[in-house]
């Protein structure tokens, strides 16, 4: 059981946590105006890489706030965490 | 007797009794159950579980592969080793013939569960351990030691070792004291680090009552599992002897060799008294000198090597114990009955070839293949292994960060290394070992892993097969899967492969460390959470009301609900009848409570609820309710309730009771990861609001009498309104909507005052024969009038067209969350499954819910065509027959039509209807 930063809390135990998907896979301005295609990679497709994943947090069972993580998915390592509002950070 | 006068730890001035195998014996404080066994000449405690060949004390600790036994008092308790059994007066076992027996009463001890933080989590209590939490606790750390031993010092508890010309215990006896000093250090034995997890986090169980037997407190628990997460964690945790195997290696009195040493030093035991002493390396020489020292008659050291070390040797000829160099064991003869070893073959092996044999009578071979350091808990962090070749072992290579490897878990052998000192008390100085995985012989007698029975014949089968990884040969053979998980057969099984391969086994490496290092019982890692307490019950504010009136419960998520409440003499089908007969003749009450409920408030939030919710909520006015349904962004129904708007800024949201959490997150999630700029706060008030829906033609009579100065006209109060009002000073909101479409209000109330407004609707309801129903009515009521619950009729694949509300999606709004979906072409199809009613024409049976629909009389051959299936079904006593609601393929356009369902053997015919069977008009509505 990893420990997980919150960017709000700090460090806190995994089970605190509910994992969100991927990150910054924004709501479509204007639905209305998409192919079925379109709209369906917007609901069902989403990128599965081997290594950094940006992706979306919920800090579920503490102060319930949601944040993106960049997470190493064959290593399970957090390698940053950072707030919605905030850019993707530079992580050599 | 093989116990010596005055040595040991234990206390010889006190005996306790025991019966092991319907035998009584005793023994002392401070014994093992081993110790006790082998005090009384008692190697044997067993049967292998496949053979059925003889099996006994192998080791002194939880490493022994063989001693198994079954506990029947205090507490039955199976598969335990004698080794590990902290002896009380009064225990009962027997030895185990392969399976043991779970208790058929229920556990009454307690287990719990603790945490702890530390900057040092130091695992052993060791010459290293100690000398690590010491240096840790001197610099001011918080730090916790645990050691899975009754006492501290480990490896020197077995042996006559020095530290600075005392012996060495006395060193452990200050440390320990030095370290009770410190307020910041915890110390705890009997505690068995038994998982290392990501980033110092440890599992480690505590045995703090089994040792006192019958006389263990009851108010303590009797295990509990300390959950420590640490910044850094020291593994000290030692070594484990292992075997060389050869021909017959697996009868009770074959030992390894520094295990006969323990029993001696800890116990005072002697395991034999006509020893022989098989080596690969030089620790097995103290073993021999030792028990020689204490009166065992040593017959001969064999080792594999060519050269013996000049000191030991030198030490064997002062006692007379001949040095056999270049010699094995090449097999065993056992005594008739217990099968104890009684002599073994012996021959000389050079270059892989046995040469000259002989043959030595004894009762104790004592074996020593070399040392694997304990590296579980490295490993099962991820901590990388190398074979050493020097040691013949697999030793932790490269860093893992936050956890350093201390003592001879790292490979380090001496205790100068292990006590970071100065060598001044180094004993004599070390030379090599020989690695020797098997000697030639017969390999279906060459035991393995004893406690499974597999042989070299095994591995060599599973080779044969084609297996080449130990992984595979571990999961073909069962080598290392038993209660040891292969404490000495692992690394040993691994250099026979190699062998066999003909690779290095420094190439092949080893099986994966797994967590848990030694069983743990489930009702330890259960702890508290059993029972009631397993998962949080959840009652509402008339929970004793309900208990009182004799309901029936019946769980609903974590809630305990009253399912209904039967009169003397009633089953449940005459409960709901009469239940549902009264909503809609006269006048039923409901505990509604456990829905869910959100309080929505802000500027924006009519906004919120226009883009989750299908239809308009923004349009409601300030003192009405508007029923509304939540898609996911596929399009399907996720919850449906009713959205009563409090004031501009403020909405009360009404969800299932079992959506109430999954709407608060899905709501939350919208908010803060797409609409941060919505200002709007959601806020959980289930608890908060007990809900009442009084329901039936008389429902008016009962609320007009609970609020007299509430207009309760049709006109004044209409359907899908609310007022607010007061009881006897409470404040009380009362709404117009119905879940059964009969009138019905619904009266909300803080939850303090719930039972006390509960009491005046039922006074104010009993000149109306009031009937308190449970959810089971609820059901009926609202199936009769197809209103779906959302999880049991519908199932993520349902959109509102398909149950028939097309009235609850916007058509004005440009956009919600799941509109673009409804647009799909497949959303659009007529074949979709769609929410229909169901009468079975017999007018008898009630559907079995989940039961397929099919469209023949008779069943065709397989592959059947499948319609769709039931989702809801009960009896009902308004329409005097049962019926159901169902999801079937263009299920509105076969209304009128006749499909059938299988039932048990049967095929029951039944008309599709609409899903509206009671009151289509919605006449009742007004009362």
């Amino acid at each position: 059981m990893q420990l997980i930063e919150c960017p709000w809390c700090g460090p806190r135990e995994e089970v605190e946590f509910h994992y969100g998907g991927e990150a910054h896979v924004s709501y479509p301005p204007d639905p209305s105006t998409l192919s079925d295609e379109q709209w369906a990679r917007y609901v069902f497709f989403r990128a599965n890489p081997k290594g950094r994943f940006h992706e979306r947090w919920s800090h579920s069972a503490g102060c319930r706030r949601w944040f993106n993580a960049v997470r190493d998915t064959a290593t399970y390592r957090f390698h940053g965490v950072y707030r919605p509002d905030e850019q993707k950070p530079v992580i050599p | 007797m093989t116990r010596l006068p005055g040595r040991g730890r234990v206390d010889h001035d006190t005996t306790w009794r025991f019966t092991f195998d319907g035998r009584e014996l005793t023994g002392h404080p401070g014994d093992t159950l081993a110790s006790a066994l082998l005090a009384h000449g008692v190697h044997r405690t067993g049967s292998s579980v496949n053979l059925g060949r003889p099996r006994g004390i192998g080791a002194a600790w939880a490493e022994d592969p063989g001693g198994l036994v079954q506990v029947e008092e205090p507490f039955p308790e199976p598969m335990l080793l004698a080794t590990t059994i902290e002896l009380h007066d009064g225990l009962v076992a027997r030895g185990l013939s392969g399976r043991g027996r779970l208790a058929d009463v229920p556990d009454s001890a307690r287990y719990d569960r603790m945490h702890a933080h530390a900057d040092v989590l130091v695992v052993g209590a060791g010459p290293a351990g100690l000398t690590a939490a010491l240096t840790a606790a001197r610099a001011g750390a918080r730090v916790v030691l645990v050691d899975e031993q009754s006492e501290a010092g480990g490896d020197l508890l077995g042996t006559a070792d020095r530290i600075a010309g005392a012996p060495a215990l006395d060193w452990v006896s200050a440390a320990v004291a030095e370290l009770r000093s410190y307020p910041d250090v915890r110390h705890l034995q009997r505690t068995t680090a038994f998982g290392h997890y990501d980033d110092g986090f440890v599992l480690a169980l505590e045995r703090r009552t089994g040792h006192l037997g019958l006389a263990a407190p009851r108010h303590v628990s009797r295990q509990r599992v300390w959950r420590i997460r640490a910044r850094e964690v020291v593994v000290a945790t030692g070594a484990h002897e292992r075997p060389v195997v050869f021909c017959d290696n697996d009868r009770p009195g074959i030992m390894l060799a520094s295990g006969a040493r323990t029993f001696l030093h800890r116990y005072g035991v002697r395991a034999g008294c006509d020893a022989v002493v098989f080596t690969t390396g030089d620790s097995a020489y103290a073993s021999a000198v030792d028990l020689a020292d204490a009166g065992t008659r040593v017959h001969a050291v064999l080792d594999a090597r060519a050269e013996a070390p000049a000191y030991w040797r030198a030490e064997c000829e002062r006692r007379g114990i001949p040095v056999r160099t270049g010699h094995v064991v090449t097999g065993t003869e056992g005594t008739e009955g217990t099968g104890r070893v009684s002599a073994v073959s012996t021959a000389t092996l050079r270059d892989g070839v046995l040469g000259e044999a002989a043959r030595i009578e004894c009762d104790l071979l004592l074996v020593s293949g070399g040392w694997n350091p304990a590296v579980h808990l490295f490993s099962q962090a991820g901590g990388r292994l190398r074979f050493d070749n020097g040691l013949g072992a697999f030793v932790p290579s490269g860093e893992l960060p936050g956890v350093t490897v201390a003592g001879t878990a790292a490979g380090v052998f001496d205790l100068a290394g292990c006590l970071s000192r100065d060598p001044a008390d180094a004993g004599p100085a070390p030379t090599p070992p020989l690695v020797l995985w098997r000697v030639p012989g017969e390999q279906g007698r060459q035991f393995v892993d004893v406690a499974r029975d597999a042989t070299v014949a095994d591995i060599a089968r599973a080779l044969g097969a084609g297996m080449r990884s130990v992984e595979h040969v571990k999961r073909y053979t069962t080598i290392g899967t038993a209660h040891d998980q292969g404490k000495t057969s692992g690394v040993v099984a691994s250099g026979i492969i190699a062998e066999l391969l003909g690779t290095p086994v420094r190439e092949l490496g080893t099986t994966t460390f797994r967590p848990p290092y030694t069983p743990v019982a489930f009702a330890a890692l259960a702890g508290r959470s059993r029972g009631a307490l397993f998962d949080p019950e959840r009652t509402t504010a008339l929970h004793d009301w309900h208990v009182a009136r004799g309901a029936v419960f019946e769980d609903v998520g974590q809630w305990k609900r009253p399912r209904y409440y039967p009169r003397p003499g009633e089953d449940m089908d005459a409960a709901v009848l009469r239940e549902s007969r009264a909503a809609r003749r006269g006048v039923g009450i409901l505990d509604g409570s456990t829905l869910g409920k959100i309080d929505v408030q802000g500027p924006d939030a009519a906004v919120l609820l226009d883009r989750i919710y299908t239809n308009l909520m923004s349009s409601l006015r300030p003192g009405m309710v508007r029923y509304g349904v939540i898609c996911g962004v596929d399009g399907m129904v996720l919850d449906d309730g009713t959205v009563l708007r409090v004031a501009e800024d403020r909405f009360l949201v009404y969800t299932t009771t079992g959506g109430a959490a999954t709407v608060l997150d899905w709501m939350e999630e919208w908010l803060q990861t797409e609409w941060p700029e919505l200002r709007v706060h959601l806020t959980s008030v289930t608890e908060q609001w007990a809900t009442f829906p009084v329901v039936g033609p008389r429902s008016r009579d009962v609320i007009a009498a609970l609020a007299p100065q509430v207009d309760c006209s049709a006109g004044a109060f209409p359907f899908m309104a609310w007022r607010d009002t007061t009881v006897d000073g409470v404040p009380v909101r009362i709404a117009r909507v119905s879940f059964s479409g009969e009138l019905a209000y619904e009266v909300n109330v803080n939850a303090w005052y719930a039972p006390a407004v509960w009491e005046r609707l039922l006074d104010a309801g009993r000149p109306h024969d009031i009937t308190p129903y449970g959810t089971e009515t609820m059901h009926v009521l609202r199936a009769e009038k197809g209103y779906p619950i959302i999880g049991q009729d519908t199932d993520g694949t349902v959109a509102p067209y398909d149950l028939g509300m097309a009235w609850a999606v916007s058509r004005k709004k440009s956009d919600f969350v799941g509109k673009r979906s409804f647009a799909r072409v497949e959303n659009r199809n007529p074949l979709r499954k769609q929410l229909v009613g169901l009468l079975p024409l017999d007018r008898a049976t009630v559907l079995p819910e989940g039961s397929q629909i099919i469209g023949t009389d008779t069943l065709p051959e397989p592959p059947v065509p499948m319609l769709g299936h039931v989702t809801s079904s009960y009896r009902s006593a308004e329409l005097g027959r049962p019926f159901a609601l169902a999801l079937v393929r263009a299920g509105r356009d076969r209304i009128g039509q006749t499909l059938h369902v299988p039932v048990g053997g049967d095929l029951v015919a039944v008309e599709v209807t609409g899903s509206v069977l009671v009151d289509p008009e919605g006449a009742r509505r007004d009362g």
